[in-house]
């Protein structure tokens, strides 16, 4: 359920409280950010996202949360992470 | 050995400075020797809170610069006889806090103090920093509450990754949750972020949930720290909070409803 529509079901009156739908918030949110900050997250990281944003655009029509750039930990080597959520294809 | 604790929450107003002054009041009250350090400068406010507004003369800025030699500028709190009041100046900003001039007044207070809390400002600038640099412990003041919440996250991760134990890479700040301005009825309603919830979102241990009351605003109005003040759920929330913080084992309070009236049940409303 998106938030919009939990927040509408909440004004509807059929539930899912809103500390509820804070919290789900807030666990998205600071995942991102958590994820950002890392260890000593490098500063070009998000350059670096705005960069390959447009290098896929050319090819593909993603949206801007659609792609994740992110620097992670694995004992002593780090590994970039690239996601990119491709968009289902229409059925032909 | 002295102990260094930062009293600390990224966002503002969520009750970092009322939690200082009960907090030391609470230390001293036990029988530490307690210095409480208002850091910040430009806004004092911890003074007002503690009721020795009209006893400031020198401040931490006079001590830093050198014009106050640091037993001149300490005020002896009227409550406790443990406990001493280093204020902020009022007319500097806060870049006049060097770190340099900082642990000076650190290392001079460990030789006659056991704890040395640290009442920092609002915000993730230069002030926050240097009242979160030197500490050992940290009370990450948290309101249940969506930016509050964000912003004690954003609050542990620069302690993991800026505080001087980090920089030195020595064993990392105590981290504690102290939820404030808690109101269980709401909670159990369904309208306010639980203990349990912040808990489960920030990782750190709880140290304590303080109610939402109107007794604290009492007690600023009157410059007597909350703990101070009889019969009140604050107070007996800060006590134990205290008596967590020296290590014995106390049981949460206040942090479910009490019981809900006939009235509320039959006619309901969320
Ligand atoms: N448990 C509580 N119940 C009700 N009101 C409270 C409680 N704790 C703090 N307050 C009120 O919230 C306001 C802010 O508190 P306080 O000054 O301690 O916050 P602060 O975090 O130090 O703020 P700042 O970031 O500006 O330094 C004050 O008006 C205070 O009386
Ligand atoms: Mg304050």
């Amino acid at each position: 359920m998106s938030l919009i529509d939990s927040l509408l079901a909440y004004l509807r009156g059929d539930e899912k409280k809103t500390a509820a739908v804070a919290k789900e918030r807030l666990q998205i949110i600071l995942a991102h950010e958590r994820a950002g900050r890392g260890a000593d997250a490098p500063d070009y990281l998000p350059a670096l996202q705005e960069e390959l944003l447009q290098v896929i655009a050319k090819y593909i029509h993603i949206d801007r949360d659609m792609i994740k750039v992110q620097l992670e930990k694995h004992g002593d080597y780090e590994v970039l992470e690239l996601n990119v959520t491709l968009p289902e294809r229409p059925r032909a | 050995m002295a102990k260094v604790i930062v009293v600390t929450s990224g966002k503002g107003g969520v009750g970092k400075t009322t939690t200082s002054a009960s907090f030391s009041s609470g230390l001293a009250l036990r029988g530490n020797r307690t210095v409480v350090i208002d850091f910040d400068v430009g806004l004092r406010n911890l003074d007002l809170i503690m009721g020795c507004e009209r006893r400031v003369v020198f401040d931490i800025v006079n001590v830093i610069h050198g014009e106050a030699a640091l037993s001149r500028a300490l005020i002896k709190d009227k409550h406790c006889d443990n406990l001493f009041v280093l204020p902020a100046s009022q007319t500097r900003d806060k870049e006049a806090l060097t770190l340099d001039g900082v642990q000076r007044i650190i290392d001079e207070l460990k030789e006659s103090f056991d704890y040395i809390v640290c009442d920092s400002p609002a915000g993730i600038e230069h002030g926050a920093y240097s009242a979160m640099y030197f500490a050992d412990e940290a009370l990450v003041v948290t309101n249940p509450e969506v930016s509050s919440v964000r912003d004690s996250d954003r609050i542990l991760g620069i302690l993991a990754a800026k505080s001087r134990r980090a920089v030195e890479g020595r064993e990392p700040v105590k981290e504690h949750l102290l939820v404030t301005r808690y109101n269980p009825t709401r909670v159990a309603a369904g309208e306010m972020l639980s203990v349990d919830d912040i808990q489960e979102i920030l990782r750190i241990p709880l140290l304590g949930v303080i109610p939402e009351s109107e007794a604290v605003l009492q007690a600023s109005n009157a410059g007597t720290p909350a703990i101070h003040l009889e019969k009140s759920d604050v107070a007996e929330a800060y006590k134990d909070v205290v008596a967590r913080f020296m290590g014995e084992d106390v049981p949460m309070r206040f942090v479910t409803a009490e019981k809900v009236g006939l009235f509320k049940r039959l006619f309901g409303g969320r």
